[in-house]
């Protein structure tokens, strides 16, 4: 404290080190948890109530949790029994697949992780390339790999398909499908040709009117009233069109947002270069709009994996669907909490995993300082 | 030399060339309307191949308006603008076509901002004129060279000057090879610092040959590099004459006034 009081000559001045208050374990604390009455009081309330809830929580979920064996006899402790996870995992993971042929499936998400993980390191090039394999190549090859029928593999029908894979390749789908729909929506709803804007307008608002329910009950219920006779389509391509074109509708209005932030000047540059409506759009204004609307785009991408477990209503056996028809199992009554809480934080960590994605992507492509 | 000879042709340009061979832009009894507002009203201009002109007149006068219809950015209602030959009317094509060959520079520069300089200028070589990367970008060096920035090349129009991003502006617009090149205001916008570096590059940009139009109240570049000046008001020409002229003998009062009024401060 003595140094600040000193006088220095004009120009000589030295960089002294910041006050004790601004760095440091105390300087934390004094920053964010005490510094004003009403945050001391906020500070200790909260202290309080984790001192409450947490020591049952860490009772219930490890120190009285039941973790060994294979019946429900296992499970005589009064915590979680995790027992009823462990035993039901395969379900829950895989659905009804057929377990000589779950191979294919793993199969499939080592070539997914494969892929991926390049695109998260700085140095990899061509990621472009890496990245049209998984948008274009690699739908394919998954589908294939689940679905069958190539190379001598044995069909494995969709009603078969559950657990979180069922969960994954609705989400995908729904994600992969919906991005590019809402971006051509979005492009629509601004257009300057009556038609195409009205088209898309009305597009748009009857899909974003109706729960996605509703969506899931006419795609499964009344669709096929409508098709010619012998004519079927498989339950679940029929679910995943509903939930590609309900998130596309909400898609279309964050990328509209993006769209109506850019200024006029971007167009009228672009334009008088001479670049063509698509290319203008391409290279110009949606590298700029999507940019701004990531955390929006992220946020839709979230609420639709979430959505998925809808899917249950119309009979598909996702994520959520087998973990709640394990809890009714007979053998297992009494057990549906666990799974609600492993299921919670499944889907936790797939949604922070995205949250965190978008936070890396929006830096990495952030250019003004 | 050149610059004497090209002076001449400019005092006897607006006369002899209207309607020949030899006109870059040409503008015939162009209206335009904003609405009920009648912005631009019966401008007859023509700017032949090497031909400096600047325009000038107060606020509001339709100025802008006017060359942002030399390359379609605003649509004209009627009247006829040919550019090299190629008349504009609602034909894609030959809009796209219009616009390749003419170079603008903006206000407020409108670089993009997710690109860095290099990829601003390469951009529509390669994506309109289909040039190999590797050649655009070589060229792209050589005009940033031009515009004295090579050094910034790799960095985001954010992390430059004004007066940085308006040379890149001008380098960008150039990467096309334009035969005419516009410019709206293209110093209005920046620090008084600044100003004189545009400028700098815009006079090496006019004695290298270049058709340009050019909107402006830089009165010095006026004399220096034009041919001719454009006083426009309420959407007409009301006068052009060569700047010596213009500046000394003023013929209408609104031009006496207008000039009183920018050469004031
Ligand atoms: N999109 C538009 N819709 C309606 N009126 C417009 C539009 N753009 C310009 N105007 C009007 O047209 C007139 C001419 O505008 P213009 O931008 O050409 O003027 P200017 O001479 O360039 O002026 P400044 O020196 O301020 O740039 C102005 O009165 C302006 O308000
Ligand atoms: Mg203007």
């Amino acid at each position: 404290m003595n140094d600040r009081a000193q006088t220095y000559l004009p120009g000589t001045h030295p960089d002294l080190p910041p006050p004790p208050s601004m760095v440091g374990v105390y300087g934390w604390l004094r920053a964010n948890l005490f510094s004003s009455p009403v945050n001391v009081i906020l500070t200790l309330l909260a202290a309080y109530i984790i001192y409450l809830a947490f020591p049952p929580l860490i009772q219930w979920v490890f120190i009285n949790a039941d973790w060994q064996g294979d019946t429900r006899e296992a499970c005589r402790r009064e915590g979680a029994c995790w027992v009823f996870v462990k035993v039901w995992l395969r379900q829950f993971m895989y659905g009804r697949y057929p377990s000589t042929e779950i191979w294919r499936i793993n199969t499939a998400y080592a070539i997914l992780a494969l892929g991926m993980i390049p695109m998260f390191i700085p140095r990899v090039r061509g990621k472009a390339w890496i990245a049209a394999f998984l948008l274009f190549g690699y739908p394919v090859v998954a589908y294939y790999l689940f679905y069958g029928s190539a190379f001598g593999q044995v069909v494995v029908e969709t009603p078969l398909w559950g657990g979180l894979f069922l969960t994954l390749v609705i989400a995908s789908v729904g994600i992969v499908g919906s991005l590019p729909i809402g971006i051509v929506l979005a492009l629509g709803r601004r257009s300057r040709l009556p038609i195409i804007q009205s088209v898309s307008i009305a597009f748009i608002e009857i899909w974003r009117g109706v729960p996605l329910i509703t969506v899931l009950f006419m795609a499964s219920v009344m669709f096929p009233l409508f098709m010619p006779e012998g004519l079927t389509i498989d339950r679940l391509a029929r679910a995943l069109v509903g939930v590609m074109l309900f998130s596309a509708a909400y898609m279309a209005e964050v990328v509209r947002g993006g769209l109506q932030a850019i200024p006029k000047g971007q167009y009228e540059a672009a334009q008088a270069l001479g670049l063509n409506y698509g290319k203008m759009m391409a290279l110009i204004i949606l590298p700029q709009a999507l940019k701004l609307v990531i955390p929006g785009i992220v946020n839709t991408f979230i609420g639709l994996f979430k959505d998925t477990t809808l899917v249950l209503i119309i009979g598909l056996m996702d994520f959520l669907g087998t973990i709640q028809s394990a809890g009714t199992n007979p053998q297992w009554l009494g057990f549906a909490i666990e799974g609600y809480v492993f299921s919670a934080l499944v889907f936790w960590v797939f949604c922070f995993g995205m949250s965190r994605y978008s936070q890396h992507l929006e830096r990495k492509l952030r250019t003004t300082h | 030399m050149r610059e004497g000879t090209m002076v001449e042709a400019g005092t006897k340009v607006s006369s002899a060339i209207r309607g020949s061979g030899d006109a870059m832009v040409r503008m015939d009894g162009v209206h335009k309307w904003y609405g009920q507002f009648h912005v631009l009203k019966d401008i007859n201009l023509t700017v032949a191949k090497g031909e400096r002109i600047v325009v000038c007149g107060p606020s509001g006068s339709g100025k802008s308006t006017m060359i942002r219809c030399i390359n379609r950015l605003e649509e004209h209602q009627s009247g006829h603008i040919v550019v090299d030959g190629v008349e504009l009317t609602n034909d894609l094509k030959r809009i796209e076509e219009v616009r390749r060959e003419v170079g603008m520079v903006f206000q407020h520069f409108n670089l993009f901002p997710h690109l860095t300089v290099l990829e601003n200028l390469a951009l529509a070589p390669v994506w309109v004129r289909q040039t190999p990367r590797k050649e655009a970008e070589e060229s792209a060096m050589k005009y940033l060279e031009r515009v004295r920035i090579p050094e910034q090349a790799k960095k985001y129009p954010g992390q430059l000057s004004g007066g940085q991003q308006q040379r890149v502006a001008i380098a960008r617009a150039l990467c096309m090879n334009p035969k005419v090149m516009l410019f709206d205001e293209p110093t209005s916008a920046l620090d008084p610092e600044m100003i004189k570096e545009v400028l700098d590059v815009m006079v090496e940009l006019a004695h290298s040959g270049m058709t340009m139009l050019v909107v402006t109240h830089e009165m010095g570049f006026a004399k220096t590099v034009a041919n001719r000046v454009i006083f426009m008001d309420r959407g007409e020409i009301i006068e052009e004459n060569e700047p010596g002229e213009f500046f000394t003998h003023p013929r209408s009062e609104r031009t006496k006034l207008f000039l009183s009024q920018i050469l004031a401060h």
